[in-house]
C-alpha cells in the first residue's frame, strides 16, 4: 500500500525528544529528596498538585465542555474525608486518600445528575452552588471542629513514616505521583475508545450525537472520573497542611480560579496547556508574592492579556508557530501537501 | 408495495419559534431510495435533521418500522438503525481517517459494512487511513462521511446534500458508488440540488418548497414541467 510522496505519523521528533526529556526530568525530580531543600519540595509538591488540578479542569472543561466552578467541592470533600476515615475509622493515610477517591465518584453521580440539568453558564453557576452546599455541610460536623476546622493527629501523620524525613520525601512522593499519574491517566483516556468519542463531541457535536454517541453519558463519566481523581488531590493537599477548614477546603479562590488561570494562560483542550500554565502561575507567584494583592492585579491583567491575544493559551501560539505537539495524539502530515487532488 | 419503512405523518418542525416544516407526509419503501429537492430555504435539512433526531419532534410524526421515532434523541435514532451523512462532512478534524471511520462502528451495529468493505469501496481512504480527515479534498472528506455513516450498518441512510461544493469528477465518483450501498437492502433518503441527478438515482421523488411538500411522485414519471413549478411555486 503506498503512502504516497508525504508521510504520515502520530508521532514526530519533538514528541520522542519530550517523552525522553520528560522522563529524565520525572527521575531527577523523583530524586529531589536527595538534592533540594525542605522548602523547595514543599513547593514543588504544590507545583505538582496544582498540574494535577489543572490537568483534570482541563480534561473536563477544554475536552468535555463541562465549565465547571465548584471544583473545591471535590477538592474540600477529599480534604475531609481524609481526615475523616484517619480520625475516625482508623485507616492509613494512603487508604484513606484512596478511599476518599472512591466515595467522591458515589456523591458525584447523584450531584452530576442534578447539575446536567443545567447548561452553560447554568451550570458553571450550579456546581458553585454546589460546592458551597458541600462547605456548609462539613462545617456543620462538629466532630471535625465545625466551622473552625481542625488538625490532623500527630499519630496518624507519625503513621506516614517514622522520620520527618521520611514523611516529607512520601508526601512528596505521592504528589509528584498525583502529578505524573493524572497526566498519563487523562493522555491514555483520550486515547481509548472513549476518549475517541469525547475528542469526537469536542470537534463536533452534532455528528457526534448522529452517530449514536451518547453525550450525556461519555461527559457523566467524565464527570464522575475527575471528582474522584479531584479528591484524591484534596486529599492529598491537606495531608500536606496538616490542617483544615471549611473555608480553606471548599475554597473557591484557591481551588478553581487559580486552576482556570492555569488552564486558560497554558492553552485549553491540549495536554500541554496545564504544564505550561501551571509553570508561568507559579513563576508568577513566587516573583510577585511580596507585592501583596498587587500579585492578583497583576495575575488578573495576565489572564486579560493572553485571552485577548492568544485565546488558545501560551501553548496555542507555540502550537502555530512551530506544530508541536508533545504528546501524539492527533496525527500529523509530513512532506508534500500541494499535490492532493479534488 | 413493500411495507414501509419510515413514514413521516404531519410533521411540523420548528427551531425554536421558527416553523420551518408544516405538516409534510412522507413514506419510504423498505429497499427503496427517495430523493428530496428543492430550493435554498425549503427545508430539506431541517427534515434530515428531524428524521435523524437532531431536531425532535411529536413520537408519531415520525414513524421507523411501524415504531414511534419523532421524540428520540439523535443517539437513540442512530442505534436504532438511522445513520446521517450530515451536509458539510461534518467529520472530526482531531481525528484521522480510520478513527473517523471507527466512530461510525460504535453502535456495534451488525452487518455486512466494516472498515475493509469501506476501503474496497473507496480505496484512496485506505491509502490515506493514518491522515488528519482536515488534510484530505472535500470529494475525499465526503468520502469518509459516507463511509462513516455506512459503518454503522444502518437499515436507512440519510444523505444531506450529497453533491453540494464538489467537483463533477468527484459528484460522478460518488454516484457511481451509490448503487453498490443502496444494492445490498439499504433505504436512503438522498437530499440533492442537481435534479437530472436526484431522479436517475431515485425511484421516488418529493419536492419542498417552503417548508410543504409541493409534489411527490415516481422519478421516471415526473415531468421537468412540474417539477419546476413544484421547485419555484410557479403557477
Amino acid at each position: 500500500m503506498s503512502a504516497g510522496p508525504f508521510k504520515v505519523t502520530r508521532s514526530s521528533r519533538a514528541a520522542r525528544i519530550a517523552a525522553v526529556a520528560g522522563l529524565i526530568v520525572l527521575l531527577v525530580l523523583a530524586a529531589a529528596p536527595w538534592w533540594a531543600g525542605r522548602a523547595d519540595m514543599r513547593l514543588l509538591s504544590e507545583v505538582f498538585l496544582y498540574l494535577a488540578l489543572a490537568s483534570l479542569w482541563n480534561l473536563m472543561a477544554g475536552y468535555a465542555g463541562l465549565v465547571s466552578v465548584g471544583q473545591q467541592a471535590f477538592v474540600g470533600f477529599g480534604g475531609y474525608l481524609l481526615f475523616a476515615l484517619t480520625i475516625f475509622a482508623g485507616l492509613h493515610p494512603v487508604v484513606a486518600l484512596l478511599a476518599a477517591g472512591g466515595l467522591a465518584a458515589l456523591v458525584a453521580v447523584p450531584v452530576a445528575a442534578l447539575l446536567f440539568r443545567l447548561r452553560g453558564a447554568y451550570f458553571a453557576i450550579g456546581t458553585w452552588v454546589m460546592a458551597e452546599v458541600f462547605r456548609l455541610v462539613f462545617a456543620q460536623v462538629g466532630a471535625l471542629g465545625g466551622g473552625s476546622g481542625t488538625s490532623l493527629p500527630v499519630g496518624i501523620v507519625k503513621s506516614l513514616a517514622a522520620s520527618r524525613s521520611g514523611r516529607e520525601a512520601l508526601s512528596y512522593w505521592l504528589a509528584l505521583g498525583a502529578a505524573a499519574g493524572t497526566i498519563a491517566a487523562v493522555y491514555l483516556f483520550l486515547r481509548s475508545r472513549k476518549g475517541l468519542a469525547l475528542t469526537a463531541i469536542r470537534d463536533n457535536e452534532l455528528a457526534a450525537r448522529s452517530l449514536g454517541i451518547d453525550i450525556w453519558r461519555t461527559k457523566f463519566i467524565v464527570y464522575v472520573v475527575t471528582a474522584a481523581l479531584t479528591a484524591i488531590v484534596g486529599a492529598l493537599i491537606f495531608l500536606q497542611k496538616l490542617r483544615i477548614s471549611p473555608d480553606a477546603a471548599f475554597s473557591v479562590n484557591d481551588w478553581t480560579a487559580f486552576v482556570i488561570f492555569i488552564v486558560v494562560i497554558g492553552g485549553i483542550g491540549t495536554l500541554e496547556g496545564p504544564i505550561i500554565g501551571t509553570l508561568v502561575f507559579f513563576a508568577l507567584r513566587e516573583t510577585l508574592a511580596d507585592l501583596g494583592t498587587t500579585y492578583l492585579l497583576v495575575l488578573g491583567l495576565v489572564a486579560i492579556v493572553v485571552m485577548l491575544k492568544a485565546p488558545k493559551g501560551i501553548w496555542g501560539l507555540i502550537q502555530i508557530r512551530f506544530g508541536l505537539q508533545l504528546f501524539p495524539l492527533g496525527y500529523r502530515v509530513l512532506g508534500n501537501l500541494a499535490n492532493k487532488e479534488n | 408495495m413493500p411495507d414501509p419503512i419510515l413514514q413521516i405523518a404531519g410533521l411540523d418542525a420548528r427551531y425554536g419559534d421558527f416553523q420551518a416544516l408544516y405538516g409534510v407526509d412522507m413514506t419510504l419503501a423498505e429497499g427503496d431510495v427517495l430523493a428530496i429537492i428543492g430550493a435554498n430555504g425549503a427545508g430539506k435539512t431541517t427534515l434530515m435533521r428531524s428524521i435523524a433526531g437532531l431536531i425532535r419532534n411529536g413520537a408519531d410524526e415520525i414513524k421507523f418500522r411501524n415504531v414511534p421515532i419523532g421524540a428520540l434523541r439523535a443517539d437513540q435514532v442512530a442505534r436504532r438503525g438511522i445513520a446521517l451523512v450530515p451536509e458539510g462532512r461534518q467529520l472530526f478534524p482531531s481525528l484521522s481517517v480510520e478513527e473517523n471511520l471507527l466512530i461510525g462502528g460504535r453502535s456495534g451495529r451488525q452487518g455486512p459494512w466494516s472498515l475493509k468493505r469501506v476501503y474496497s469501496l473507496f480505496p484512496i481512504l485506505e491509502e490515506r487511513k493514518r491522515q488528519p480527515s482536515t488534510s484530505l479534498s472535500g470529494g475525499q472528506q465526503q468520502m469518509v462521511a459516507i463511509g462513516r455513516a455506512l459503518m454503522a450498518n444502518p437499515d436507512l441512510i440519510l444523505f444531506d446534500e450529497i453533491s453540494l461544493g464538489l467537483a463533477p469528477i468527484v459528484i460522478r465518483d460518488i454516484y457511481r458508488a451509490l448503487p453498490g450501498i443502496v444494492s445490498q437492502g439499504m433505504s436512503a433518503v438522498i437530499v440533492e440540488q442537481d435534479i437530472t441527478k436526484a431522479l436517475s438515482i431515485s425511484s421516488r421523488v418529493y419536492c419542498l418548497q417552503e417548508g410543504r411538500v409541493s409534489l411527490e411522485g415516481a422519478s421516471t414519471t415526473v415531468s421537468r414541467e412540474d417539477i419546476s413549478r413544484a421547485y419555484f411555486g410557479i403557477e
